[in-house]
């Protein structure tokens, strides 16, 4: 038995226009689930309805094998963790972690007991008698995770629950969050606009655009093998390479201006010839020696990272980065030799932004399983 | 520098001129509770010795204290019963979704337009018919409702998270509940806001306890004032000031204590 | 209201459908709890009585208020032909004609230049809200001393500089001016703490940076402070107004609608009518002309401020 599972999940204000729209998922015991999408989306509506939070408007929604459509809050066994924490501001952080249990009728025992475990576990103990107020953004957002797990509730729903943190204190938080879902075995429904945060947390993913789904699986999947022009551009930082395409004698055109030769064996799923769109990760426009380059482009940009540097070209109307590591001294102007494979192409129908062919070839390295 | 200085001087100019004005009339009855008869009869300002008398022979003279007594208890019953009733009001139109709130909403904003005086008269003969004349819930009970209060208080709670609600609604805490422990004590300031006015405005009221008392044992001060001012035969003016001081004096304190967080209330209430 | 999660695919559409609109109905079940109180007292005090008042109007009443004969609308000819009536109607709107833009000007300057960034500011502003710490019947007390015609201040003063004594309750050119000013002095208590609460609300960078484009005073009073104090004003003055048609409590103590009726307001006439004279059927007819004028002005008001008022 699922302990989440969603058929045919539909979700319209006003009868007319959906907000959600045929939404099939099945999430397994134990798994970091994160549905990532842009904002207006639909990722917060669907959470709130799997929280009983919205009502659900067609479909069924089932916990654990039972339908629950019907069922409020309350008696679903979930927990959930808010954007802004939702931490009661006159109750101390010891009554705001037991708040929850006193409706539940736990004895007073165990509620000591619980809350010691889970203060300690969190970091709280010498916190319990603050006010959310006197906390920095880091300890409001721990004390938000210990009600839910203090709850012992096996299912547990995140809201963008790191957005209000600053940079430094999410990239913790990420592992931290993390690491508690694993040790204590639950069950995360994880709502996030950042697909860094998605790639980082999730076991899988589900991309949700306009209220449909655009793609499901886990994080390498989504960047390799993107279901769709929506999921290629959304997953990956910075973006994938885009542009208009044409296959002719042999011969690639990109946005009219780059040419490639091709043979037929690298394509073997691209039957269509016109009306393509061809994409390139920035990691896959690598530096070539001069002699052996397969293009030649002038630079517009460039952006000193550090460890590596991002280099930015105008191809045709889009704008084109490329991601070499290391530092690289260039002027804006000068035009760099790079050195590209149809292998590291992905191929999708213009009109229906459908994927028609993923690369053949993923990375440098190739993934390594141990 | 010389400019804001000269600044500064019309300002502090204007503001001890006006401030002296406005009150003028509250200081002179300060004084002349103060003052023996002859004294206020010969025109003085300052009191030359301070005597007590005029407040001894108010209380003497007049079940003054049972005046105050029935105010108190009259204005604490109307306070008590405007922040529960506005507030449960309140938190139905913030709180609740459901058919029909839009409609109550609007009809609750009609009720400002109706001034007391169109209802007067069968209140007058509902209270009658009730036997609640002469009582303190005849005093108190028709001022419970109060729409101003309860937009007042709306206010406020709109400015709770509504995810505070939703974290309740998961763990299981009912709409009462939540009412009572979270919504009440989070809106703490507002309840005290709407509580000094409602305390001011009943302990002020004029017209019903006119209507609604035949009978010492349930006056309120002011209409004890009126009788203070009718009975004495207009010769007396220092025991008729220290009657009136004495009925002031219970809301200029709460004035002067409440006085930012009233300014802050009824502004909010004004602007949204 | 515990209910347990069913076994799946035991639930057909309409049982679903059926459940949904349950739990609806608990909703509104509960909305209309809380409201309840607040709907049986509005009902009860308010609702109720507005329709009996309307009813009376059309009746003539014995002395304890139950109806004898109907009139149909009767009773308002009547009290639009009765002189006394007429005079009231003027005197009210001399009335509101004196105490409402006195009291939201005195208010406004008031608030103003208690408004700057000075030393012991909140001294002048506690002075200036004094006043409504101060119910009707004191301050009608402290006033009818004022205007004693011997012995009162004012009237001393006017000697002090040579100006021969005014009767300032007693004389009907005077009567309804007096009520007003003390009126306007009740007033101004809580006017100006509205109007301050405006003022202070509104952002200080609009004001640095007009500092900035160098301007003046007058001119950042008329081109920030005023518009952006709009929305309060706007509030006040309908307060006021609704006010000034409601006065009762200062012309019971000072004049008892004398001398001459010149200060025989609405709602004293509504009280004399019905609680005096025991006419509850012309008392309520123009208790209705009261709510019909209140409710017209609260409208026009609400349809010029939409348009004129200027909200952030």
């Amino acid at each position: 038995m699922h302990p989440v599972e969603l058929i045919a999940v539909s979700k319209s204000y006003d009868r007319t226009t959906k907000v959600l729209e045929h939404i099939d998922l099945t999430i397994e015991e134990g798994e970091f689930f994160v549905l990532v999408g842009p904002s207006g989306s639909g990722k917060s509506t669907l959470l709130r309805m799997i929280a009983g939070l919205e009502s659900i408007t067609g479909g069924e929604l089932r916990l654990k094998g039972n339908m629950v459509n019907h069922l409020p809050p309350k008696d679903r066994h979930l927990s959930m963790v808010f954007q802004n924490y939702a931490l009661y501001p006159h109750l101390t952080v010891k009554q705001n972690i037991l708040f929850g249990l006193h409706a539940k009728k736990v004895k007073k025992a165990e509620q000591e007991q619980r809350l010691y475990e889970t203060a300690e576990m969190m970091g709280l103990t010498d916190l319990l008698n603050r006010k959310p107020k006197q906390l920095s953004g880091g300890q409001r957002q721990r004390v938000a995770l210990a009600r839910s797990v203090v709850s012992q509730a096996p299912l547990c729903l995140m809201d963008e629950p790191l957005s209000n943190l600053d940079a430094k204190l999410r990239a913790h938080m990420r592992v931290e969050i993390r690491r508690l879902q694993k040790k204590l075995g639950l069950t995360m429904i994880y709502v996030t606009h950042d697909q860094v945060e998605a790639m980082t947390m999730g076991d899988r993913i589900m991309v949700l655009n306009d209220g449909t789904i655009q793609q499901i699986g886990q994080p390498i999947e989504l960047y390799n093998q993107p279901a769709n022009l929506f999921v290629a551009s959304f997953i990956g930082s910075p973006k994938m390479n885009l542009g208009e395409a044409t296959i002719e004698d042999q011969q690639l055109t990109i946005e009219q201006t780059l040419q490639l030769p091709l043979s037929m064996s690298d394509i073997p799923q691209v039957i269509q010839r016109r009306n393509l769109i061809v994409g390139i990760r920035p990691e896959h426009l690598a530096y070539a020696k001069p002699e052996e380059a397969d293009l030649w482009l002038e630079v517009i940009n460039i952006e000193h990272l550090g460890n590596e540097t991002l280099l930015t070209f105008e191809v045709g109307r889009e704008l084109w980065t490329a991601k070499w590591l290391g530092q690289w001294l260039i002027q804006v102007g000068e035009r760099v030799p790079l050195s590209v494979s149809i292998k590291h192409f992905s191929f999708f129908n213009r009109d229906s932004g459908a994927l028609i062919q993923a690369p053949t070839e993923n990375q440098h390295l190739e993934v390594v399983a141990l | 520098m010389t400019t804001s200085l000269r600044r500064k001087v019309v300002f502090y100019t204007l503001l001890t001129l006006t401030a002296f004005l406005v009150f003028a009339p509250t200081f002179i009855a300060f004084m002349m509770s103060f003052m023996s008869n002859q004294e206020i009869m010969t025109g003085q300002i300052i009191p030359r010795s301070l005597t007590f008398d005029n407040y001894v022979q108010v209380f003497q003279r007049f079940p003054l204290m049972q005046y105050l007594l029935n105010s108190l208890i009259v204005s604490l019953l109307i306070m008590v019963g405007q922040l529960v009733i506005s507030s449960l009001a309140a938190y139905a139109f913030v709180f609740i979704d459901f058919k029909g709130r839009d409609l109550i909403f609007f009809i609750f904003i009609a009720t400002m337009m109706v001034p007391f005086e169109a209802s007067i008269i069968p209140n007058f003969h509902t209270i009658r018919d009730l036997n609640w004349i002469d009582s303190y819930p005849g005093l108190s009970v028709p001022f419970f409702a109060m729409a101003f209060g309860t937009f007042l208080l709306r206010q406020h709670f709109k400015q709770i998270p509504k995810e505070l609600k939703e974290a309740s609604e998961i763990s299981g805490i009912g709409d009462f509940k939540f009412y009572l422990t979270v919504v009440l004590p989070v809106a703490k300031s507002s309840l005290v806001t709407l509580g000094v006015y409602g305390f001011l405005t009943s302990w002020n009221m004029y017209l019903w306890p006119l209507l609604a008392t035949t009978d010492d044992r349930f006056r309120t001060v002011q209409i004890g004032l009126r009788q203070l001012q009718t009975q004495e035969q207009l010769n007396e003016w220092g025991v008729i000031m220290a009657g009136a001081v004495i009925v002031v004096i219970p809301t200029l304190v709460l004035l002067f204590v409440g006085q930012k967080k009233l300014q802050q209330g009824l502004t909010e209430g004004a602007l949204k | 209201m515990n209910q347990v999660a069913l076994p799946f695919k035991q639930i057909e559409a309409n049982d679903l459908e059926r459940m949904t609109k349950k739990q609806k109905r608990i909703k509104t079940f509960k909305g209309f709890s809380f409201l309840a109180p607040s709907v049986l007292l509005f009902s009860l005090f308010l609702f109720y009585p507005l329709g009996r008042t309307i009813y009376l109007s059309l009746f003539l009443t014995n002395s304890s208020g139950i109806t004898t004969v109907f009139v149909g609308l009767e009773n308002y000819q009547n009290i639009f032909l009765s002189p006394i009536f007429l005079k009231s109607l003027q005197s009210t709107f001399l009335f509101v004609l004196y105490t409402v833009p006195g009291a939201i000007l005195v208010s406004l300057f008031l608030a103003i230049i208690a408004n700057e960034k000075l030393k012991g500011i909140g001294f002048f502003r506690t002075m200036y809200a004094s006043t409504m710490g101060i119910s009707t019947a004191a301050a009608s007390v402290f006033w009818l001393f004022l205007f004693h015609p011997t012995i009162g201040w004012l009237n001393q003063l006017l000697n002090v500089i040579g100006v021969a004594p005014i009767g300032w309750l007693t004389d009907p050119e005077w009567a309804l001016i007096s009520v007003a000013i003390s009126t306007v002095w009740m007033n101004i208590g809580f006017t100006f703490l509205v109007l301050l609460g405006g003022l202070q609300s509104i952002d200080y960078y609009l004001y640095e940076s007009a500092d900035i484009d160098g301007a003046g005073y007058f001119y950042k009073l008329r081109r920030i402070t005023l518009p952006m104090l709009s929305p309060t004003l706007f509030f006040v003055i309908t307060v006021t107004f609704i006010n000034a048609f409601q006065t009762f409590g200062q012309i019971d103590m000072l004049t008892r609608g004398g001398p001459q009726n010149e200060t025989h307001l609405m709602v004293y006439s509504i009280y004399q009518e019905a609680f005096m004279n025991y006419q509850f059927g012309t008392a309520s007819a123009q208790a209705i002309i009261l709510f019909v004028f209140i409710l017209v002005l609260t409208i026009i008001q609400f349809k010029l401020g939409e348009r004129k008022v200027h909200y952030q």
